[in-house]
């Protein structure tokens, strides 16, 4: 497969068009910053991806989607349910096996928190949060990433080494984020939104700060 | 103030319960009401612990039947949740829990006679309506979001544990929990059709006028609901749901015949079974229209509405017994023990006891069903009432209860009181079997002289009224626009 191919990504609410309609194509081994001002369509964007690739994309929505009953465990073990067999889910819930939790523990340790293993994710701080919903990405082992803002909690240094996981990590993925200098840093690519259309779309080294504020 | 869509539905509820309270049978027919009511309350002062071993045996099979009946209950309750989106299910769900658990154990008393079954069943089926409906609900609520991300190809068992039950599993916890309470009032009272529980011990201490052995099973009933926090762990629970079955106590065997019989002759209407035409049928069926079934409607009918007007004004005078707005700790202590007390005793048997003092008539049904149901409302919105913060300035006394709290707490007060409509009227029809005219009378006496035909339209009829009530009062509440919850 050598990318994806968007052709008349529409959104409505309440009757009024927020996005689109937009084509676009994306190439296999790209990665793009989805940039613009809040209230764009970025998330918007981001689900209308997320339903074109029917779930074959890890995805890190801006709510985490995570199950605050469950430990951080569970939480990131959930991404690769769909390895395993009925039993082995069953008895993971009751009694997580040796090699899971090896494999999920050095994920965790290098997100930071690995002593967070067995806390319930509604006992997380906000960034504590972010993380494992990260790491359940990373754990899902898809070629493809969407994100919505997954590092809009973390402080500079974590957020660095998140986004240089993510890109590393992943073939290709479509980031949007708020921060543009970071996107700038760890993007090939550069889609900016405005009112719901492409207003910009250039490769990252072509491009300055200044360049993209005017979507600002 | 009448422009208040809920003042003027409370204003209609209450002119319609005046004009039942016309037409209605309230009156005081024995001979020394009081006196009796004070040998009572001695008895209850002086309860006698010590007078058979039959009283612990009772406990003990109280609590057997209440475990096995919701367990089986909420297992079955659980699987038809999954299943509830379908209408025949939810149809179902609605009929069987729209018929009360006494009405069940007459049932299953005519074919598996005492049988630890009935009384298993008799709460098992009403029950697992009732959970199929708040599980659904729970599961409902649940947020969709985690599911939604799972990888293509999870398989739907792994998706429901991981992203579903999860976030259910403390509301659900918290439900079962709450329906064990009810459970084992339910079991209390099948003693008073003839099953080995608490019922049935304190049906023949009244018939004797031994008072302190009747006061001694309440007592040891209030503390065994009181203490339930402390000895319903978690833990201890697999125990307890594997030894109950063997305390259900051994009953009569089942006689195979009387089963046979019962489906194949028994509910037979006696014209078909006669072979006696479509004429026939007819004129059997609106006899028992004319002479049971509408007067049965009718009694309770007046007398539900009578009842829940008079939960409601109750409540609204129970609450602040236990509001932190109002007196300090040693009279909201003692108010606490008294709105438990009131709502930890069933209605049949506060009934019951009402009957055996004032004689058979509407008063002691209404203030029965007022005493628990209110007792359970106002401690549901007096908790509500703590949490509400006032500024500094405000009123205190009585203008603090009119101006501040009322106006506050009147949407839930009536939301709980709507959702408890159809559970009032369950249990007025249910209260027939005491000696009042509502449904439950008729479908007994039916039942005393071998009419099981009979006694099953009207069980029919019971439920249909029931699931209109139900259906009235959730049309009420979305249209008044009140918030409903489960648990109450």
């Amino acid at each position: 497969m050598s990318g994806f191919d968007f052709h008349g990504l529409t959104a409505s609410f309440d009757g009024e068009r927020v996005i689109g309609p937009l084509s676009f194509r994306i190439n296999e081994g790209e990665h793009v910053g989805l940039v613009g001002k809040s209230g764009a369509g970025k998330s918007t964007l981001i689900r209308l991806l997320y339903d074109r690739l029917e779930g074959k994309a890890s995805l890190v929505p801006q709510g985490l989607g995570l199950v605050n009953a469950l430990p951080v465990f569970h939480n990131v073990f959930m991404g690769q349910l769909d390895q395993h067999g009925t039993w082995y889910n069953t008895l993971t819930l009751i009694r997580p096996f040796r090699r899971d939790k090896d494999a999920i523990r050095a994920l965790l340790t290098e997100l930071g928190i690995p002593e967070k293993l067995w806390i319930p994710a509604a006992a997380l701080s906000g960034g504590q949060r972010q993380r494992v919903a990260i790491a359940r990405a990373l754990y899902r082992q898809a070629p493809t990433l969407l994100a919505d803002e997954p590092i809009s909690a973390l402080d500079g240094p974590m957020a660095q080494q998140v986004m240089t996981m993510l890109t590393n990590q992943f073939t290709t993925s479509i980031v949007a984020l708020h921060d543009v200098e970071m996107a700038l840093a760890h993007c090939t690519r550069i889609i900016g939104i405005q009112d719901g259309q492409i207003a910009l779309d250039q490769p990252a080294s072509e491009l300055t700060a200044a360049d993209i504020s005017v979507l600002y | 103030m009448f422009a208040y869509p809920t003042v003027r539905a409370s204003l209609i509820f209450l002119a319609v319960a005046l004009l039942g309270l016309l037409v209605a049978d309230i009156a005081i027919t024995t001979a020394n009401p009081w006196q009796d009511l004070g040998r009572f309350f001695l008895g209850v002062a002086t309860p006698n612990f010590f007078s058979t071993e039959g009283l612990l045996t009772a406990l003990l099979r109280t609590v057997a039947f209440a475990f096995v009946g919701v367990t089986l209950g909420s297992i079955c309750g659980f699987l038809l949740a999954l299943v509830y989106r379908f209408l025949p299910v939810r149809i179902f769900c609605a009929f069987i829990r729209a018929i009360h658990e006494l009405f069940w154990a007459l049932i299953f008393l005519q074919f598996f006679g005492f049988h630890p079954l009935t009384g298993v069943l008799a709460i098992a089926i009403p029950y697992a309506g009732i959970f199929a409906k708040v599980y659904s609900e729970i599961l409902e609520e649940a947020d969709p979001e985690p599911g939604r991300l799972l990888p293509p190809g999870t398989s739907s068992i792994a998706a429901f544990l991981y992203a579903r039950i999860p976030d259910c599993w403390v509301q659900m916890r918290t439900y079962t929990a709450y329906r064990l309470e009810c459970g084992l009032r339910s079991s209390a009272i099948l003693g008073f059709v003839g099953l080995p529980t608490l019922g049935f011990y304190l049906e023949s201490s009244f018939s004797q006028g031994l008072y302190s052995d009747a006061g001694a099973m309440l007592i040891l009933f209030y503390v065994l609901i009181a203490t339930m926090p402390l000895w319903l762990r978690p833990k201890l629970l697999p125990l307890y749901i594997l030894a109950a079955p063997f305390f259900l106590g051994d009953g009569l065997p089942i006689v195979w015949g009387n089963v046979e019989r019962f489906f194949t002759q028994d509910i037979i209407p006696s014209p078909i079974r006669d072979g006696e035409g479509l004429a026939a049928i007819w004129a059997w069926l609106s006899d028992v229209m004319v002479t049971e079934a509408l007067p049965g409607i009718w009694n309770t009918v007046v007398l539900t509405q009578i009842a829940l007007v008079a939960t409601g004004i109750l409540s609204l005078l129970a609450f602040p017994l236990i509001s932190n707005h109002f007196g300090g700790p040693v009279r909201r202590t003692s108010g606490h023990v008294l709105l438990v007390i009131a709502r930890s005793t069933p209605e049949y048997i506060l009934a019951y006891i009402l009957l055996q003092l004032w004689g058979p008539s509407m008063l002691p049904a209404v203030v029965a069903l007022a005493l628990h149901n209110g007792g359970i409302i106002g401690h549901l919105i007096g908790r509500q009432t703590n949490t509400i913060h006032l500024r500094p300035d405000a009123p205190v006394g009585f203008f603090r209860y009119s101006w501040e709290l009322v106006p506050r707490i009147y949407r839930s007060f009536l939301a709980f009181l709507f959702y408890r409509w159809e559970i009032i009227m369950r249990e007025t029809a249910i209260l027939g079997i005491l000696g009042i005219y509502t449904l439950g009378f008729y479908v007994d006496s039916a039942i005393q002289n071998i009419q099981f035909d009979r006694a099953m339209v009207l069980i029919l009829i019971t439920a249909l009224l029931n699931i209109g009530v139900d259906a009235l009062g959730r049309f009420i509440r979305r249209k008044l626009a009140l918030q409903t919850m489960p648990t109450c």
